[in-house]
C-alpha cells in the first residue's frame, strides 16, 4: 500500500538525485584524470570540463593571493576617477600573457584589487610581475657641464652644513664627489652612503628646475669596475611608454656580450615621429631609458633615428627578466603605483599534504558517525545513514552546480555537517521513541515523531543557518567556503533527514504488517 | 532496542545554582584573561608575517635562528615534531618581501641545506584591522540576529536564556584557547561562530520540549516542567553532542596542522554547548519565568 504522495516524494529523490548525479560527473571526470590524460585533452573541451568541475581553493590547489591597493595619492581627481579599473585590465593583461590557468582578478571595495594564482608555483616573478608600475619614460640626460656643475652646488651645500659619510676628513670637504670613482660612478659599497646624502632634508633646493638626479639599474661595469651610476636627468621626458607599441625579449642584442637578453620595443607611427625628432635634434647626447625611475640604460645618440626601435638591455637581465620585462611594456603601465595589502600564498605540497589530511579525518569522522548510528537505531540507523549519504551527494552535487570553491575549512565544513546532520534523525527516532514507549501503534508513532519533530528542527536549522549567514558576510576567502558548504548541508538535510526518510519507512511500514520497529 | 539515557529523572534545575557558579567563574575568568593578557592573534589580526618552510634536510632550530637573525629577522621560531621536524613556522614583521629575506638567510648561512616554501601569510596593519573589526562586528551580529528570531519564535524569556548561553559558549571556548595558547585566527573565528550555531540548535531543541510541556502542565512548578523537558530530550542531547564530537575529533585528529585550532576550538564548544543548553539556557530562562511571576504576584514556585 503506497499513496500516490509517496510515489510522488520516490520520484522527487530520483530526480533529484539524478540530477545531483549530473551536476558531479564532470568533476568525478576532471579529478580522476591524470596530468598526462589531461594534457591530452583539446584545451577547449577541457577548459569546459575544468570550469563545471568543483573548483578548489587556492588553499587546496596551492596558488597566489594578493591584495592590492592603489595609490591614487599623486593622482589628479580626473586621473584617479577610473584609475582602479584601468590597473585592474593592465594586471589582468599582464597576468594573461604571464600565461596562468583560471587567474582571478577583481576590484574590491574602493580603491583594492584581489589577484588570485592558482596553482602558481613561481611566486617571486607573479610579484614582481605584478607589482611593477613599469612606467617608461625617455629622458635627456644633461651634459658633463651641467652635472659637474650640480655635484659642486651639492658638495658645498652638504660640505657648509657638515654633513658627510664616514670619519675619512678629505670627506668633509667634498662629500658626495668624494664618493664616486667616476662622473657620477660610485663603487657598489658607497653608494648606500651616497643615497642617504641625497635624501638630506632641503637639499631639493640647491637642485635647479626641471632636473632630476635618478639611479641607475644595480651593478654596471665602468672602468674595470663594478658599480652604481648617478645620472643628472632633465626631468620633463622627451617621451613615455604610451609611445610603445609592441616589446619582445631577444638574445644577441648587446654585441660586447652576445649571450646577453634584453627587450627590443617597436613605437606607434606618432612615437616613431617623435623618436625621430628627439633624436635628430640631440645627436651627440644621452637619451636615458627609465623604468619605474630607474635608468635601465642611457646609450648616446650618434645620429637621426628614423625606424623608431628602441632597447634595453642591462647587465642583469636574464631570460625570464627580458620575457616580463616585454610583458609589462606590452601591457602597458599602471596608472598609480600599488601597494600589497596582503600575501597568502600555499605551496603545492602543502595544497595536496592538506587535501589529504581532509580526505582521511573526512573518511574516519564519517566512518565513527555511521557505526554509531547502525549500533544505535539498527535498521532505523540504515535509513538515517542513505539520508547522509545522500545529504553529502546533494552538498557536493550544489557546490559544483553554483561554481562554488572548495576550500579546506570547506573540507572542516562537511565533516562537521556529517556530525550535525545526523541529528536532525536523532530528533526523529527519539521521539518516534517516546512515542512508542506511550503504547502508540508503530504507524501512528513514525507520523507523530515525524510531525512533532518537524517544527523543532525547523527553528533549529533556521538558527543556525542565521549564524552561517554571518559567516558568510564576514569571510574572506576560505572561510566563505566554510560558510557556504555549512548553509547547503543545512538546507540539503532538511530534504534528505525529513522527506527521505519519512518515504521509506512509508514504503517499510507499507509491505504488510511489521511486528516491530527496528530503532 | 538499544536506548541509553531513557527515562531518566535527574533534578537538574535543582543545581542550578552550582552551575552558575561554576559558569561565572569560568566566563569571569576568561573575559579577565581576554582584557588583561589577551589572545595571541594570528597575523590576519595583528598584520605581519607566518611563513611556513620546508629543508632539505633538519636543521637544528637554533641554528635557523641565528641564520635568520645574521639577516636582520627577528621571528618567533616554531619547529614542528614527528615526522615533520624539518618544518618551520616564523613570525616577523619586515617591510620588505619576506620570503626573499628568509630565503637569503638559509642560502647564505646554511650552505647545502634548500628550503621549500609551504605557506606565506603576510599582512598588513591595515587590514589586520580591517579583519579584526569585521571579526568582531560578524559575532556580534549574529548573536543579536539569534536573539531576534528566538525572540519571535519563542518568548522573551527563552530569547535571553539562549543568547545567554551561546555568549556563556563562545566566551569559554575563546578562554580554553587562550589557556592553551592557540592563535585566534579566521578560521578559530569561522569555529566560534558555528560553535554559536551548534549552541543555539541545540538549545532550541530543548526550549521546544519546555514550550511543549508547559502548555500540557500548566498546574506544575516551572522547575518541574524544565526538568521534564531536559530529561525528555537528553538522550537526543547526548548522541548529537557524541556525533558531533567525533566528527571533531576526526579532524582534530587526522584533519592537519592548518585545521588542528580550530578543531579544538569545536571540541571545546561541543561540550560546553551541550552543557549550557540545560545549564545556562534552561536555568536562566527558569529564573526569568520566576522572576516574572513574582512581579505579576503569581508564586508557582
Amino acid at each position: 500500500m503506497t499513496t500516490r504522495s509517496d510515489q510522488l516524494k520516490l520520484f522527487g529523490v530520483l530526480v533529484v538525485t539524478a540530477l545531483a548525479l549530473v551536476c558531479l560527473w564532470p568533476s568525478y571526470e576532471y579529478y580522476t584524470k591524470t596530468p598526462a590524460q589531461r594534457s591530452a585533452m583539446e584545451p577547449a573541451k577541457l577548459a569546459d570540463l575544468r570550469k563545471k568541475a568543483i573548483k578548489l581553493g587556492l588553499d587546496l590547489q596551492g596558488g597566489l593571493q594578493l591584495l592590492l591597493e592603489v595609490d591614487k595619492s599623486q593622482l589628479s581627481a580626473a586621473e584617479a576617477k577610473d584609475a582602479v579599473e584601468r590597473a585592474r585590465e593592465i594586471i589582468n593583461n599582464r597576468i594573461d600573457q604571464f600565461g596562468v590557468a583560471e587567474p582571478l582578478v577583481q576590484i574590491e571595495g574602493q580603491d583594492r584589487i584581489t589577484v588570485q594564482l592558482p596553482g602558481l608555483t613561481d611566486r617571486d616573478r607573479a610579484i614582481e610581475l605584478i607589482g611593477k608600475t613599469a612606467r617608461l619614460d625617455f629622458k635627456l640626460v644633461r651634459t658633463s657641464e651641467e652635472a659637474r656643475m650640480l655635484y659642486q652646488r651639492l658638495d658645498s651645500w652638504l660640505a657648509s652644513r657638515g654633513i658627510h659619510s664616514g670619519a675619512d676628513t678629505s670627506l668633509a670637504r667634498t662629500p658626495l664627489t668624494g664618493l664616486m670613482i667616476d662622473e657620477g660612478f660610485f663603487r657598489e659599497q658607497d653608494a648606500d652612503a651616497a643615497r642617504k646624502l641625497l635624501a638630506t632634508a632641503g637639499l631639493d633646493s640647491v637642485i635647479p628646475s626641471d632636473t632630476q638626479l635618478l639611479w641607475g639599474d644595480e651593478r654596471e661595469a665602468r672602468a674595470g669596475m663594478t658599480g652604481v651610476s648617478l645620472y643628472v636627468l632633465k626631468q620633463t621626458p622627451e617621451m613615455t611608454g604610451g609611445s610603445i607599441a609592441s616589446a619582445q625579449d631577444q638574445v644577441g642584442l648587446d654585441q660586447t656580450n652576445p649571450g646577453a637578453w634584453g627587450v627590443t620595443m617597436k613605437m606607434t607611427p606618432k612615437g616613431r615621429a617623435d623618436f625621430a625628432r628627439v633624436t635628430g635634434g640631440n645627436v651627440g647626447r644621452q637619451l636615458a631609458i627609465v623604468l619605474d625611475d630607474i635608468v635601465q640604460s642611457a646609450p648616446f645618440i650618434r645620429d637621426r633615428i628614423p625606424s623608431g626601435d628602441a632597447s634595453i638591455t642591462g647587465g642583469n637581465i636574464d631570460a625570464n627578466k627580458a620575457r616580463d620585462l616585454a610583458i609589462v611594456l606590452r601591457a602597458g603601465a599602471l596608472p598609480a603605483p600599488v601597494i600589497p595589502l596582503e600575501e597568502r600564498t600555499v605551496g603545492p605540497s602543502l595544497g595536496s599534504d592538506s587535501i589529504q589530511e581532509g580526505l582521511t579525518a573526512g573518511l574516519i569522522g564519517t566512518l565513527m558517525v555511521v557505526a554509531f548510528m547502525a549500533i544505535y537505531y539498527q535498521l532505523s540507523g540504515l535509513i538515517a545513514i542513505a539520508a547522509l549519504v545522500l545529504n553529502l551527494l546533494y552538498l557536493i552535487a550544489a557546490m559544483a552546480y553554483f561554481h562554488a570553491t572548495l576550500t579546506l575549512p570547506g573540507i572542516a565544513g562537511i565533516v562537521l555537517t556529517v556530525g550535525m546532520a545526523v541529528d536532525t534523525n536523532v530528533l526523529i527516532f527519539e521521539r518516534i521513541r517516546e512515542e512508542l514507549r506511550t503504547g502508540r501503534s508503530i504507524h501512528e508513532s513514525v507520523r507523530l515523531g515525524y510531525d512533532r519533530a518537524f517544527r523543532t528542527i525547523f527553528d533549529a536549522h533556521s538558527t543556525t543557518l542565521i549564524s552561517a549567514l554571518f559567516l558568510f558576510q564576514f569571510g574572506t576567502g576560505p572561510i566563505k567556503g566554510f560558510a557556504v558548504t555549512l548553509s547547503i548541508g543545512l538546507i540539503a538535510n532538511l530534504f534528505t533527514a525529513v522527506v527521505f526518510t519519512r518515504m521509506v519507512y512509508d514504503f517499510w511500514l507499507g509491505r504488510g504488517k511489521v511486528e516491530r520497529l527496528s530503532i | 532496542m538499544f536506548q541509553l539515557l531513557i527515562g531518566t529523572d535527574i533534578p537538574f534545575m535543582k543545581f542550578r545554582r552550582f552551575a552558575y557558579l561554576f559558569s561565572a567563574v569560568a566566563v569571569l575568568l576568561s573575559i579577565g584573561w581576554f582584557f588583561v593578557k589577551g589572545p595571541r592573534y594570528s597575523v590576519d589580526f595583528t598584520g605581519g608575517t607566518l611563513i611556513q618552510i620546508r629543508t632539505s634536510q633538519v636543521v637544528p632550530a637554533d641554528h635557523l635562528r641565528k641564520a635568520l637573525e645574521d639577516e636582520g629577522i627577528q621571528a618567533e621560531l616554531q619547529q614542528m615534531t614527528g615526522e615533520n621536524q624539518n618544518e618551520y613556522l616564523l613570525r616577523f614583521r619586515t617591510d620588505k618581501d619576506p620570503v626573499a629575506l628568509v630565503q637569503a638567510a638559509v642560502d647564505k648561512h646554511l650552505q647545502g641545506t634548500t628550503m621549500e616554501l609551504r605557506r606565506n601569510e603576510t599582512v598588513g596593519p591595515k587590514v589586520g584591522r580591517d579583519l579584526r573589526d569585521k571579526a568582531a562586528w560578524a559575532i556580534l551580529a549574529s548573536l543579536g540576529a539569534i536573539l531576534l528570531y528566538v525572540g519571535i519564535r519563542y518568548e522573551f524569556k527563552f530569547a535571553l536564556g539562549g543568547v545567554a548561553a551561546l555568549f556563556h559558549d563562545v566566551v569559554v571556548t575563546l578562554g580554553a584557547l587562550m589557556l592553551t595558547n592557540r592563535e585566534i585566527s579566521l578560521t578559530v573565528v569561522a569555529a566560534l561562530l558555528t560553535i554559536a550555531g551548534y549552541s543555539i540548535n541545540d538549545t532550541i531543541v530543548v526550549f521546544d520540549r519546555i514550550r511543549e510541556r508547559a502548555k500540557a502542565l500548566r498546574k506544575e512548578k516551572h522547575s518541574r516542567v524544565m526538568d521534564l523537558a531536559v530529561n525528555e530530550t537528553l538522550s537526543r542531547t547526548v548522541i548529537t553532542a557524541f556525533t558531533v564530537f567525533l566528527a571533531s575529533l576526526a579532524l582534530f585528529v587526522w584533519g592537519g596542522e592548518v585545521l588542528r585550532d580550530f578543531s579544538f576550538a569545536m571540541l571545546v564548544g561541543v561540550v560546553f554547548g551541550t552543557y549550557s543548553s540545560v545549564y545556562v539556557a534552561s536555568a536562566v530562562a527558569l529564573d526569568i519565568w520566576i522572576a516574572l511571576d513574582r512581579r505579576k504576584g503569581v508564586a508557582v514556585e
